[in-house]
């Protein structure tokens, strides 16, 4: 009786192989497009010629490729910003905000200090957007560390907040002679390099590096093993002598940390200026997909890829064949809702 | 300030407010049986859309508010499918929703942007007739306005008067218990998120037939976010969600005013507000707040075997 406990109990916490994850992420893609190729015909567009259409632009080219990949850099960093928290059960809906104060504080500091060499204005920049992300993190992880307001709930209100305090500094201070919703554009010294010609910038590189580190730090370090105690059992391990309530805010910090260097890379990197509503959803995109693949890395990745893969082949795909851009979104939201909704062919059982 | 310049500031937070009252109601609704929905702000968007497009098509503003209010429950129940049905996660899919709400409602309403349409006709408040017409003329109101503080009240009979609002409140509490006392928690969730749309259906018409009167894209802004924040505030009542509509978007109103009388302070600091009041709040409570709330709200209904 004994021995087949302990067979069962360790295949549940055998992860699934790397071959088995993707194909079902594969299936459950199948599954979108399906049911967007309905949509599609609804529409009276052709469904085939649609999806050739999308592959082609960016798998099949170098320039959509590069586009690709300039879609997953901000999401690969969002997705980890929720990740990092969701690994002690806290939930963190407020990576959209975290985004935003990051890029304020980098665009300050690219706007006072742009006589800097790029070798320091970059990293000062870097290190403003993590300052500014973590901030604005630290007040609901505050909260939440003293028992009082539920993390959650301060996260998603501030998302609210960060938007219109950025459109009070672009407005009202930092906007250029030309226009009052943006900023002029950054010195060179202050946007981050990128790639051969195109627009993917070190940013890319910023969040595939993070993620593995927080593969090793969860799989190899003590903090991380502490980190899974506290989310199996909080009474336990604060029983066990982890200080549950430094965990609580330096882990939250560090997932709005992420996300502001995200907002910094998507000011610098992307825009190379600082505008009023400057996120397309990074941040709640950044929320899905971490918890469609539960926080898992590899997964953040696969998914950001997935995502992009629809978001830039839609966008080449509307200015191509006049597709309307909005169904760009109905296409991702479907993806999405077949992840969500875990149909039983992919899970391989019914429950 | 004069009492005209009050009265304006009144008249435009009764009518930027009235969406969010009905809006809130929804979210009340929701969340009374233990749903967070996070996708309002995609209802009101696909509900604004459908409403707008079938008032250009009919010519008829109350068959669009008709149309807006069936959107806007039916967009629901693809919420209710993933969360109920589905088990999925509630804040994921609301998320979720809200991205292909961005689609569908662009999808439905954009080949109807620049159409102009007959708004829902204002009727003057009654007893006012004896004002001077600069007076009465910012109490005009359209139906749906009229219709906001009954609906809230109607909204508080329903939960907290009949067998139907017993049951949806003990599932937000605990789905067990309500399964054991021989309810069917899903089908009441399924039945919450019906109206809820309808509500959010409510809110979402008057923003496009008697508010603004035209469709744009992303045209409800945060409007569904700032209905969940004020579900919140109003500590899950539907009344105290009537003062809490008024307050949010007298705030801005306000705003208004002093730009007018000079006194420079930036829109975007004042929008902050309501916000920062509803953290405060939440703060002020403290320990409080689990008396408040419903108990399970935000978790999964597993179903009972």
């Amino acid at each position: 009786m004994a021995p087949l406990a302990e067979t069962t109990q360790k295949k549940k916490f055998i992860p699934p192989g790397i071959i088995q994850t993707l194909f079902h992420y594969l299936t459950m893609v199948v599954m979108s497009f399906l049911l967007f190729a309905f949509i599609l015909l609804v529409i009276g567009k052709n469904p085939i010629q649609s999806y050739r259409g999308i592959f082609s632009s960016t798998l099949g080219s170098l320039y959509g490729l590069s586009e690709l990949v300039v879609a997953m850099t901000p999401i690969l960093l969002t997705g980890l910003a929720v990740a990092i928290p969701s690994r002690i059960m806290l939930i963190n809906v407020g990576a959209e905000g975290q985004l935003y104060i990051g890029a304020a504080f980098a665009t300050w500091g690219a706007l006072n200090f742009s006589s800097l060499p790029a070798g320091l204005l970059i990293p000062l920049m870097m290190l403003l957007g993590i300052l500014g992300g973590a901030l604005w993190a630290f007040i609901p992880a505050y909260l939440k560390s003293i028992g009082l307001v539920n993390e959650t709930i301060t996260s998603l209100l501030m998302n609210s907040i960060a938007p219109k305090v950025i459109g009070f500094l672009v407005f009202g201070f930092w906007h250029s002679a030309m226009d009052t919703n943006k900023t002029a554009r950054f010195v060179p010294a202050a946007r981050l390099p990128t790639f051969f010609d195109t627009r993917v910038s070190l940013g890319v590189v910023f969040g595939l590096v993070l993620l593995i580190i927080f593969w090793l730090f969860m799989k190899t370090s003590r903090w991380g093993l502490e980190m899974k105690a506290i989310g199996g059992n909080p009474q336990a391990s604060l029983r066990n002598g982890i200080p549950l309530k430094v965990y609580t805010i330096i882990v939250f910090c560090t997932g709005g940390a992420v996300a502001g260097l995200a907002g910094m890379v998507q000011a610098s990197g992307y825009y190379g200026l600082m505008l009023t509503n400057f996120s397309i959803g990074w941040g709640f995109m950044g929320f899905l997909i971490s918890w469609l693949v539960a926080g898992d890395p590899f997964g953040i990745i696969l998914m950001s890829f997935i995502i992009s893969l629809i978001f830039s082949g839609g966008n080449l795909l509307q200015i191509t064949s006049g597709v309307p851009y909005s169904i760009i979104n109905i296409l991702l939201a479907l993806t999405l809702f077949v992840v969500l909704a875990k149909p039983s062919i992919i899970r391989g059982k019914k429950s | 300030m004069t009492i005209l310049s009050f009265l304006g500031i009144l008249s435009s937070a009764i009518f930027s407010g009235t969406s969010l009252l009905y809006t809130a109601l929804g979210e009340v609704i929701h969340e009374r049986t233990g749903m967070v929905n996070l996708g309002l702000e995609g209802v009101l968007l696909v509900s604004a859309a459908s409403g707008f497009a079938a008032t250009v098509q009919t010519g008829n503003p109350y068959l669009g508010v008709l149309v807006a209010m069936i959107a806007g429950a039916l967009v629901n129940l693809i919420f209710g499918f993933l969360v109920i049905t589905r088990k999925a996660n509630q804040l994921a899919s609301g998320l979720a929703l809200m991205f292909f709400s961005f689609g569908l409602s662009a999808l439905i309403g954009n080949p109807y942007v620049g159409k102009s349409i007959h708004a829902l006709p204002r009727f003057e408040f009654p007893g006012l007739s004896n004002l001077s017409t600069l007076y009465s003329s910012l109490f005009r109101f359209d139906l749906l306005i009229f219709l906001a503080i009954p609906a809230a009240l109607l909204v508080w009979w329903l939960l907290y008067k009949t067998k139907w609002g017993l049951g949806a409140r003990a599932v937000g509490e605990n789905a067990d218990i309500t399964y054991a006392s021989g309810r069917n928690p899903r089908l009441i969730q399924y039945q919450a998120l019906f109206l809820g749309g309808m509500l959010a259906g409510l809110g979402a018409a008057h923003i496009a037939i008697a508010y603004a009167m035209n469709w744009t894209e992303y045209m409800t802004g945060g409007r569904g976010f700032i209905a969940v924040a004020l579900v919140i505030f109003s500590r899950w009542h539907p009344l105290r969600a009537i003062v809490g509509a008024l307050l949010f978007s007298a705030s801005v109103a306000v705003q208004l005013v002093l730009q007018n009388s000079g006194i420079n302070i930036s829109p975007f600091l004042l929008e902050c507000v309501p916000y920062i009041v509803t953290i405060l709040v939440l703060i002020g409570w403290g320990g409080h707040r689990k008396q408040a709330a419903p108990a399970s709200l935000g978790r999964v209904y597993q179903g009972s075997k």
